[in-house]
């Protein structure tokens, strides 16, 4: 049948999944909403100024509005005071949505593992690539919007059944080895293991 | 001239009534980063504006307390991080003069370069994203363009485009190359032609003179007060210029002039930002010809400067003095005193007051960053103007939300 | 050159001297010298005089005001030192005034009635150390949140804090 068609309308009709289709045009179609905290900040713009230019890979279109937007990049490092804010601004998007954690700081926390930084913005709200730099160059950027279509285009769903199942967070556990060691420190137990020192 | 719309200009906010409250910030496009702005309107007019900053504290200076003098160049790359490289040369420059160490001719001439550098790099974004805040993209794809080649320069050098971490105490990371000069060279060369471009996009174009004449302005007494330094400063007639006036690094070699404006508005402290360029070209190209042959560590302090990579890579000798500036019960010991250092960073003055305890750390590390004391005077710059010049009064600061917070 | 600055710069600083004690006779400072910068301590009680005073001879500019906690410095008595970096505009002379405080009266003076730079200065001063500013026009912490407990740069405050940092409710994915 698909021969007959073909031969009638020649190429001028395709046949796909309208999932498939749908996510075809989500792909290449992002409306970034830059979260630029810090220093990645300032390569998110170098990545869409003219030499190595955004808008090839059809994600140019910057908007600081949530609600314009369906996909977040996080430049920079996330702190206590800033991160109900981030998730405020996450809650104000619309599905479908996706979340690009740009560098070391908001991957990880980075270098500032101090009693500000937030140890990765993955522990308190979804992650859907991470990009590791310390700022990460703008081709990495670049990469990862790349790898973030693919993912788009192989997983998604008109209707977002497949974010309906993440119900668990999915970053690690809230409180690292570190921490619990200080809150049982804090409760009187005393350590016997020498590696431990509470300020390094 | 806004404040005369204001027929009664009473801007004493607890005594008028039916304003209106908006909440500017955390995320805005022009707050570049992460500020915030609790602005009191009378219709279009800001009657009061109280900033509320720390959105992007991260506990710098407790790193500093933690990290070796060598070590936390890091994090000091991450203050301005629109001229990283200057915060490093500011950050050695104070442990350099805490310790007591003389740097050689070389060493000098390349941070004075990279400092010049820095310089534009941050005029350049400065200038070319509040432009874009004012709605003008065109001028902002041609500063990003510009410093794209000082990236490259400061790749070439460090290997890292960006924190490059490049200097060490008593020297640098790595020496520099003939290509690297040659790089420079090219880009200064190249320079006036882009400049003219960029001062044509934005100096003479209409809406943004219009925009920034008469907006914000601060005036001497007001600057001197307040603190204000660098740029702002010069814009409001106070010419002081730590170059000159306190001359680190190979400033006292240069012929340069120190750019100031009596204006005290957005314009005038465009315009400062402007010249500046042209002065630093003017720097880097004496600089460059007069570069100095020689070691780039300081080697009469002992075991304090680093040994050149390739010696550490190739002899015995260079790994046993490497291992002795690393270990941290062999390095130098810093002397049981304080000391406050400034160097003109692109923003103003950019100082350290460090404290030794006697090791090679720092017991205190506190930065004075001019982005600070320039927010601090954000309300009595933008009081009695209109809303939208929020925007143009917030770049022409030039707020550097992690310099700001820290 | 570099002597010919000294020798001015010292002279400056004798004549500064000599109008201080002009001014404060009752006060004793204490002057040092490092490096070419000079230092003087000033009893915590005449503060708020002595700055007036230090803004009278000619310091117009409060470059930095900051605090270093000595608690494990070593061979001190005093908990904070409170620092004050001054500078006089015109001739570039600077100067580092000091003042040391114990623990259960943290309080002094603000400065902002001299120099209205101080304002936020002060401000970070108490976030980080706690240390309490009388006179202030607008006293609350700055940098940190307001309802934060703690005073992170003392030296008794972990670097990696208390946990505040992950005391945040988490989203997932089929909240959002």
């Amino acid at each position: 049948m698909a021969t007959e068609i073909n031969k009638q309308l020649g190429d001028n009709i395709f046949l796909t999944k309208l999932d498939a289709a749908a996510s075809w045009a989500r792909a290449n179609s992002l409306w970034p909403m830059p979260f630029a905290t810090a220093c990645c900040g300032i390569e998110l713009m170098s990545t869409a100024a003219s030499k190595h230019d955004l808008a090839r890979f059809g994600c140019e279109v910057m908007r600081f509005s949530p609600r314009q937007c369906d996909l977040m990049i996080v430049a920079g490092r996330v702190v206590m005071k800033m991160l109900p804010v981030l998730q405020r601004i996450w809650l104000q998007m619309p599905e479908p949505k996706w979340c690009i954690s740009m560098g070391a700081c908001a991957c990880t926390g980075g270098v500032f593992d101090t009693y500000a930084v937030v140890q990765g913005i993955d522990r308190f709200m979804p992650v859907d690539v991470y990009v590791p730099g310390c700022p990460p160059r703008p081709e990495q950027l670049i990469r990862s919007i790349i790898d973030l279509q693919e993912k788009i285009q192989s997983g998604g769903t008109v209707n977002a059944r497949e974010f309906k199942l993440r119900i668990l967070p999915e970053g690690p556990s809230r409180y690292d080895e570190d921490e619990l060691l200080r809150i049982r420190e804090r409760n009187g137990f005393k350590f016997e293991d020498p590696k431990y020192d509470p300020i390094h | 001239m806004p404040l005369e719309l204001l027929e009664s200009p009473d801007l004493d906010a607890n005594k008028r009534e039916g304003l209106w409250t908006l909440n500017f910030g955390p995320q805005h496009p022009a707050t570049h980063t992460t500020l915030r702005l609790v602005l009191q309107l009378d219709g279009e007019i800001v009657v009061d504006a109280e900033p509320d900053i720390g959105f992007l504290h991260s506990g710098f200076e407790k790193l500093g307390e933690v990290l070796d003098f060598n070590q936390y160049v890091t994090i000091v790359d991450r203050m301005n991080y629109i001229s990283p490289l200057a915060n490093e040369i500011a950050w050695h420059h104070a442990v350099e003069k805490l310790l007591g160490i003389e740097l050689t001719p070389r060493c000098i001439y390349i941070r004075t370069i990279f400092a010049e550098l820095m310089r534009m790099h941050d005029h350049l974004l400065c200038l070319g994203a509040c432009v874009l805040d004012l709605g003008g993209a065109t001028a902002f794809m041609y500063a990003l363009n510009a410093r794209e080649t000082i990236y490259e320069i400061c790749e070439r050098a460090s290997g890292q485009r960006f924190h490059t971490s490049y200097t060490r105490v008593g020297g640098l990371l790595y020496d520099v190359t003939d290509d690297w000069v040659n790089m420079v060279r090219d880009f200064v060369r190249n320079f006036p032609k882009v400049y003219r471009d960029f001062s044509g996009l934005v100096m003479k174009n209409r809406i943004f003179v219009e925009r920034t004449r008469d907006v914000g302005v601060l005036s001497r007494e007001e600057a001197i007060a307040g603190g204000a330094t660098g740029p702002i400063a010069r814009a409001s007639g106070v010419t002081r210029d730590l170059r000159r006036d306190e001359p680190y690094l190979a400033y006292d070699d240069f012929d340069f002039d120190v750019c100031a404006s009596q204006g005290g508005d957005c314009y005038a402290r465009f315009q400062v930002r402007m010249m500046e360029m042209l002065e630093s070209v003017k720097i880097i190209q004496q600089a460059i010809d007069k570069l100095p042959k020689g070691p780039i560590f300081a080697t009469d302090t002992g075991k304090t400067g680093m040994p050149d990579k390739t010696e550490v890579y190739r002899s015995i000798e260079g790994l046993i003095h490497h291992f002795e500036s690393i270990m941290p019960n062999r390095q130098m010991q810093a002397p049981k005193e304080s000391i406050y250092a400034a160097t003109e960073s692109p923003n103003g003055e950019l100082g350290y007051y460090i404290v030794g305890d006697g090791s090679f750390r720092a017991y205190r590390a506190r930065t004075r960053p001019p982005s600070l004391l320039h927010f601090a005077l954000f309300p009595k710059l933008i009081r009695g103007c209109m809303l939208s010049d929020v925007v143009a009064v917030l770049g022409s600061i030039n707020i550097i939300a992690a310099e700001l917070d820290r | 050159m570099p002597n010919e600055s000294t020798n001015s710069a010292t002279g400056e600083i004798e004549a500064v001297q000599t109008r201080l004690a002009e001014l404060l006779p009752w006060v004793a400072l204490d002057w040092s010298q490092f490096r070419n910068q000079t230092r003087v301590i000033c009893p915590a009680g005449d503060l708020l005089k002595c700055l007036i005073a230090f803004k009278a001879v000619g310091f117009d500019q409060l470059t930095d005001l900051t605090a270093v906690d000595l608690l494990e410095y070593g061979n001190v008595n005093d908990r904070f030192e409170v620092v004050y970096c001054l500078l006089n505009v015109d001739t570039g002379l600077r100067l580092i005034a000091k003042i040391y405080l114990n623990e259960p009266n943290l309080t002094i003076p603000s400065a902002t009635s001299v120099w209205f730079g101080a304002d936020w200065l002060e401000r970070e001063v108490y976030d980080m150390y706690g240390i309490l500013f009388t006179g202030h026009p607008n006293f609350k912490r700055l940098l940190l949140p307001q309802e934060f407990q703690s005073f992170p740069l003392r030296k008794d405050y972990p670097v990696k804090g208390r946990g505040e940092r992950h005391n945040f409710p988490v989203i997932t994915r089929a909240e959002s």
